[in-house]
């Protein structure tokens, strides 16, 4: 049999894998680590509806019936054959694949890096991440009983040259967002502050979400980049910034500081593109054959592209492409015959 | 004769009669200084910043607006200290230009 490697189990893999099989196609889903979902496993609730994250994941696993489906697994090599490539899993499986479809999806910057926001080295700093995975019942002992202030820092470890990554990361914003209006839903009587430097809302009813936020929820947003982040004698984190609007520097204490950790690419893309000879773009991600035309081509007959892997992407828009990239494979098999 | 009220000058920033020769002649030998976002981390972290009112953010907006008065204001406070250059999202080199705007504010004055 031959199959289609669809390499990544997150919900652009999960997507492209049930597609395929729709198509009548044999996609075998190889993900690394011991359960599908990717990212989104780790969310609680989605914008900007707020929708569950476990109802998509559990939807999505729901249409891989039939689907060869391989965990705990990476790919240890991709050998060019006449047609296609043999497929070689560091668990000794071996499959002839015809297309191959690299949904890899991103990494999250690492906010210890930006040291002076104090993550890892004061208490009550946590990431976006950890604040998911704290609405989902993890406890976490820095986010406190009852916290009076909290903010959210934008653009932590995007946007930023120094920090080597001078991209925007697109869906932090909007998750900003979120995370604000959920923990003013949990805590209302504390003050919410948002420290941005602009507000990137572009999808479909985000900014009614930000509307939601300003009116109902009366969260504040401050324009200004935070610079820097001391702990107070007592314990709370002291935020520094300008107030760019009033041009006057700002600085309020808060019982939980929350950093909206960008998205950068996934390491394991460069070994993946050097296995079929293709390039990368140079912030890591995948090179798409044409970023107007077509995201989810690669440069490379055969090879497709679905997700995360060349950007970030919203949950919608990896589902999309995830669906794009099946109907290429299906047509690119139809035009090789 | 008196109307009874008087007109106030405009406020108005006319953006076609900016004099730019300054900012200008500091993005020649620097084009990164085009790249400022107007974030404000140089001002939140500057040491002299909230006493007497430097910015390097705002000697840039100024810069663009055509307020020389207010550049010459600002760059005198400032200790060039550095810290605004560590912080800079866009990597801008701001003590150097702030250095250079201070070597050439006495001749672009001159000339214009
Ligand atoms: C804090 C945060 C909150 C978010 N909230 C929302 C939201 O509310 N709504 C929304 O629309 N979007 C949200 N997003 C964006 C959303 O997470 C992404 O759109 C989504 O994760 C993209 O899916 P993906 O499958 O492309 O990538 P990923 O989720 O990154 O999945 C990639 C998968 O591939 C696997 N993998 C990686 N490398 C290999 C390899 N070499 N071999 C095998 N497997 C591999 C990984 O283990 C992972 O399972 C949020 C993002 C962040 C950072
Ligand atoms: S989406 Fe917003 S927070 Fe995220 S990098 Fe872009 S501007 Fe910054
Ligand atoms: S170099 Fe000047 S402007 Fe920059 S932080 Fe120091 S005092 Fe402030
Ligand atoms: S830190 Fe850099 S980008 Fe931000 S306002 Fe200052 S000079 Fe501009």
């Amino acid at each position: 049999m031959e199959y289609i490697a669809v390499i990544g189990g997150g919900i652009a893999g999960m997507e492209t894998a049930a597609q395929l099989k729709a198509l009548g196609l044999e996609p075998v889903l190889i993900e690394r680590t011991e359960a599908l979902g990717g990212h989104v496993a780790s969310w609680h609730c989605l914008f900007p509806d707020l929708s569950p994250a476990d109802k998509l994941i559990k939807d999505l696993k729901s249409r891989l019936e039939g689907v060869e489906i391989q965990l705990g697994t990476e790919v240890a090599s991709l050998n060019p054959l006449r047609k296609g490539y043999s497929l070689v899993l560091s668990n000794g499986k071996v499959y002839p694949c015809r297309a191959i479809v690299f949904a890899t999806g991103f990494t999250q910057f690492p906010a210890e890096r930006k040291e002076e926001y104090g993550y890892g080295i004061y208490d009550h700093v946590i990431t976006n991440h950890d604040l998911e995975g704290w609405f989902n019942g993890n406890g976490d002992s820095r986010v406190p009983e009852a916290p009076k202030a909290i903010g959210f820092v934008h653009c932590v470890g995007s946007r930023d040259i120094k920090a080597g990554n001078s991209q925007c990361s697109k869906v932090c914003c909007i998750t900003a967002i979120k995370q604000a209006i959920e923990m003013k839903e949990r805590f209302p009587k504390a003050e919410v502050y948002c420290f941005y430097m602009d507000l990137r809302l572009f999808g479909k009813k985000y900014e009614d979400f930000y509307i939601r936020a300003q009116r109902d929820c009366n969260i504040h947003f401050i324009r200004g980049r935070v610079s820097e982040v001391a702990e107070t004698i007592d314990g709370r984190v002291q935020v520094k910034a300008e107030d760019t609007l009033s041009g006057r520097p700002v600085r309020v204490p808060l019982d939980l500081l929350v950093l909206m950790a960008g998205i950068v690419c996934n390491p394991d893309n460069k070994k993946l593109s050097d296995a079929v000879s293709m390039p990368l773009d140079d912030d890591g991600f995948f090179h798409s054959w044409n970023n107007v035309v077509d995201i989810t081509r690669s440069d490379r007959p055969g090879v497709f592209l679905a997700g995360a892997c060349t950007g970030a992407k919203t949950v919608p828009e990896a589902l999309a492409e995830a669906r794009s990239a099946a109907l290429n494979v299906y047509q690119y098999l139809k035009g090789s015959k | 004769m008196d109307f009874g009220f008087r007109l106030s000058p405009s406020s108005a920033v006319d953006l076609d009669k900016v004099n730019l020769a300054l900012y200008d002649r500091l993005a020649e030998l620097d084009p990164g200084i085009r790249t400022c976002i107007g974030c404000g981390s140089c001002s939140a972290t500057c040491t002299s910043s909230a006493y007497s009112g430097m910015s390097v953010r705002k000697v840039l907006l100024a810069l663009q607006r055509g307020r020389m008065q207010d550049v010459e204001k600002m760059l005198s406070n400032c200790m060039l200290c550095g810290k605004c250059t560590m912080v800079c999202p866009r990597g801008i080199n701001t003590r150097r230009l702030i250095l250079n705007a201070c070597r050439l504010y006495d001749n672009v004055e001159e000339e214009v």
